[in-house]
C-alpha cells in the first residue's frame, strides 16, 4: 500500500486508451474464458511438456505440457477476483471504521484512529503473513489477509471526508429539517464521501492485485493446480533455467493489468478531483 | 526559544507516537494469539510436538491458567524484558532466530536502500523541469516500475542477467536482489523527488542563486534538492514496508537466507511466536527509523534548529 500522495500526472490520451482496452480484455477473459482460448487449462499433454513459445502454442507449454496462454487466460479469473475481493472487503470495512471515527464522539475517534496508525506502521506483507498464520492459507484467507493491511487507508480517507461533509451547508440543511443521523449518513455523507473513495479503490486494487499474486507466488493463496497467475510464476521459477516462458508469461500479464488499472486509476483520479476543485 | 520548543515538541510527539506504536503492535501480536483457533498453549506450541512437561511450563509462563487480562499484562511484561518466547518447532527463543537471520536481509534492504537514494536522486535532478517527453518517458518508467511485481522483477534479471548472459551467480549475490527490491522504491522516491524539485525550482531564492551566475546543476543540487528531500522524509513508514515485506519475497525469488524464509517457515509450520516475534521486531525497526530521520530532518531543514 502505497499511501503516498502524488499529485497525478496527465497521461496521453493513447495510454488512457491502451490501458482500457487491456482492462477490458482482462474483464472478459475472467468473465468468459472460453472466447479468448481453446482447450482447457488443465490439459496435460506429457509430449508437449516445456514447448517453447512457437505456432502450435503462442507462450509456449508448462511441465506438464499444458498451454500457458491458456492457463494465463483461465487464470484472470481467480486473480483479479483476489485483487476485487480484498479491496471491496477493505473499503467496506474502512468506510464503517471512518464513519464510527468521524461520528461516533471523541473517544472513539481517538481509539479508531490510534489503531490505524498502528496497523499503517507494521509492513503490509508481514501483517497478511500474521493474519495468515492465524486463519490458515487458502484463496479466501488471502483476500482477507489482503484486506486487514489495505483498509486503514479506506477508513482515515472516509473520516477525513466525512468531517469536511459533516460541516457543509447541505448536512445543516438536512438536520435542521429534522432527519435522522442514520439518514443523514446514507443519503447525504456516504454518496459525498464516494467518489474519491472509488477512485482510490481503483488504484489501489493494483496494489491488492499484487499482493494476492505474491502470497500466492509463497504459496499460501489458491493451491498449485488451479491457473492463478501468482502461482504460475511460482511453478514456473522451479522451471526457468529451462524454460522462462513458464515464469515470464503469468508475470507480464499481472504487471500489464496492475499498469493497465493504474493508468485508467489516475486518470480518473484527475477527472475526479478537476470537478471538485 | 521558539525553535527550540518547536525541536522539543516534536521528539515529544515522536517518542509518544512510538511507544503508541509498539505497544499496539504487542496487542496486536498478543490479539492473534487468542484469535486463533484451539487452545492457546497448542496455538504457541505449533505443528511440532513436545512432552506434557513442556507444555505445562508453557501454560506457567504464559499464565494460561490465569484470567486473559492477567495474561495480557503478563505478555507484555515478557516482550518488555526483550523475551519474544520460545520457538518450539526450532528448539531456539524466538529472539536467537531472529538474530541469527537478521543479518542477511538488513544487508539485503541497505544496499537496495542505497542504490534507490542514489538513482532516484540522480534521475529527479537531472529530470525536473526539462523538456516534456523527458518528463513524460521517465514518468512512464516510474509507472511500469510501480507496477512491476518484486518477484517478477526477480525472475526477469535472474532469466537475463545470470541464465542468458551469465553475469551474475544464481544464488548468493547480492546485486540482482537488491536491485529486484530496490526498483518500486526508485519509481515511488524519483516521482516525489522531481515533484518537490519542480516545487523548489519555481521559488524567488531558485532565482536569485541563478542571477548571481550560478550554473543549473549547481542550482539544483545544492539548493532545490534540501527541500525535495523534506517530503520523502513522510515516506519512512512506507519505506520500511516496502523493504522489510519485500525482503521476504525477494528472499524466496533468490533462495536468499533471512527473515522472509524465517518467516514464511513459521508461517508454514503455524510457530506463531516466531511470525509474532517478526512483527514486533518490524514495528521496533519502524520506530527506530523514524526517529533517525527526525534527527536528520532537523540536519536538512535549519528552520528547526535552535535559534540559540
Amino acid at each position: 500500500m502505497t499511501a503516498v500522495a502524488i499529485r497525478p500526472r496527465r497521461i496521453p490520451r493513447a495510454g488512457v486508451w491502451a490501458a482500457s482496452l487491456f482492462v477490458a480484455v482482462v474483464a472478459l477473459a475472467a468473465l468468459l474464458p472460453a472466447v479468448l482460448a481453446h482447450g482447457s487449462p488443465s490439459d496435460v499433454d506429457a509430449v508437449a511438456a516445456l514447448r517453447p513459445p512457437g505456432a502450435a502454442h503462442l507462450l509456449g507449454t508448462d511441465a506438464n505440457g499444458r498451454d500457458v496462454l491458456t492457463r494465463i487466460v483461465y487464470g484472470a479469473r481467480p486473480s483479479v477476483l483476489a485483487g476485487l475481493g480484498a479491496t471491496a472487503l477493505a473499503v467496506a470495512a474502512g468506510t464503517v471504521l471512518g464513519l464510527l471515527a468521524a461520528l461516533g464522539g471523541r473517544v472513539l475517534d481517538e481509539v479508531t484512529m490510534r489503531l490505524v496508525d498502528v496497523l499503517l506502521a507494521l509492513p503490509g506483507l508481514l501483517l497478511a503473513l500474521l493474519v495468515i498464520a492465524v486463519v490458515g492459507p487458502g484463496t479466501f484467507n488471502a483476500i482477507l489477509a489482503i484486506a486487514a493491511y489495505t483498509l486503514p487507508s479506506y477508513a482515515r480517507l472516509v473520516r477525513a471526508q466525512t468531517l469536511v461533509i459533516r460541516r457543509s451547508g447541505y448536512v445543516e440543511a438536512a438536520t435542521s429539517l429534522g432527519l435522522t443521523r442514520g439518514r443523514i449518513v446514507l443519503r447525504h455523507v456516504l454518496p459525498n464521501a464516494f467518489a474519491p473513495l472509488l477512485v482510490v479503490a481503483t488504484i489501489e486494487v493494483g496494489t491488492a492485485l499484487v499482493a494476492a499474486a505474491s502470497l500466492s507466488f509463497l504459496g499460501l493463496g489458491p493451491r498449485p493446480p488451479a491457473p492463478e497467475w501468482g502461482a504460475m510464476l511460482s511453478q514456473g521459477r522451479d522451471y526457468f533455467s529451462v524454460a522462462w516462458w513458464m515464469a515470464i508469461f503469468p508475470g507480464l500479464a499481472i504487471t500489464l493489468t496492475v499498469l493497465s488499472v493504474t493508468v485508467v486509476g489516475r486518470h480518473l483520479q484527475r477527472r475526479v478531483e478537476g470537478r471538485l476543485a | 526559544m521558539t525553535a527550540r520548543r518547536t525541536v522539543a515538541g516534536r521528539i515529544a510527539a515522536r517518542l509518544g507516537t512510538s511507544l503508541l506504536v509498539l505497544w499496539g503492535a504487542v496487542t496486536v501480536a498478543f490479539a492473534a494469539l487468542h484469535l486463533t483457533p484451539g487452545d492457546v498453549a497448542d496455538v504457541l506450541i505449533g505443528d511440532s510436538t513436545v512432552t506434557p512437561e513442556v507444555r505445562a511450563q508453557i501454560v506457567r509462563e504464559y499464565g494460561l491458567d490465569r484470567p486473559v487480562p492477567v495474561q495480557y499484562l503478563t505478555y507484555l511484561g515478557r516482550v518488555l524484558h526483550g523475551d519474544l518466547g520460545r520457538s518450539y518447532q526450532l528448539h531456539e527463543s524466538v529472539g536467537e532466530a531472529i538474530g541469527s537471520q537478521i543479518g542477511p536481509s538488513i544487508q539485503l534492504a541497505l544496499t537496495a536502500f542505497a542504490l534507490a537514494a542514489t538513482v532516484s536522486v540522480t534521475v529527479a535532478t537531472l529530470t525536473a523541469k526539462r523538456r516534456r517527453w523527458v518528463r513524460g518517458l521517465f514518468s512512464g518508467l516510474e509507472l511500469v516500475g510501480v507496477s512491476v511485481p518484486s518477484f517478477w522483477a526477480g525472475i526477469l534479471l535472474l532469466t537475463l542477467f545470470s541464465f542468458t548472459l551469465g553475469l551474475f551467480p544464481v544464488t548468493g549475490g547480492l546485486a540482482l536482489p537488491a536491485v529486484a527490491l530496490a526498483v518500486p522504491v526508485i519509481a515511488v522516491l524519483t516521482q516525489v523527488l522531481r515533484e518537490g524539485l519542480e516545487i523548489a525550482l519555481d521559488e524567488p531564492f531558485v532565482l536569485t542563486a541563478r542571477s548571481r551566475g550560478m550554473g543549473d546543476l549547481a542550482v539544483r543540487v545544492r539548493h532545490a534538492l534540501r527541500h525535495a528531500l523534506l517530503p520523502t522524509v513522510t515516506l519512512a513508514g512506507w519505506l520500511v514496508g516496502v523493504l522489510f515485506g519485500g525482503a521476504v519475497i525477494v528472499e524466496q525469488v533468490f533462495s536468499r537466507p533471512g527473515i522472509g524464509r524465517l518467516t514464511l517457515a513459521a508461517v508454514a509450520g503455524k510457530d506463531l511466536p516466531v511470525v509474532m516475534g517478526v512483527v514486533l521486531v518490524s514495528a521496533a525497526l519502524y520506530v527506530v527509523v523514524n526517529i533517525l530521520l527526525d534527527v536528520l530532518y532537523v540536519v536538512i531543514d535549519p528552520r528547526l534548529r535552535s535559534a540559540s
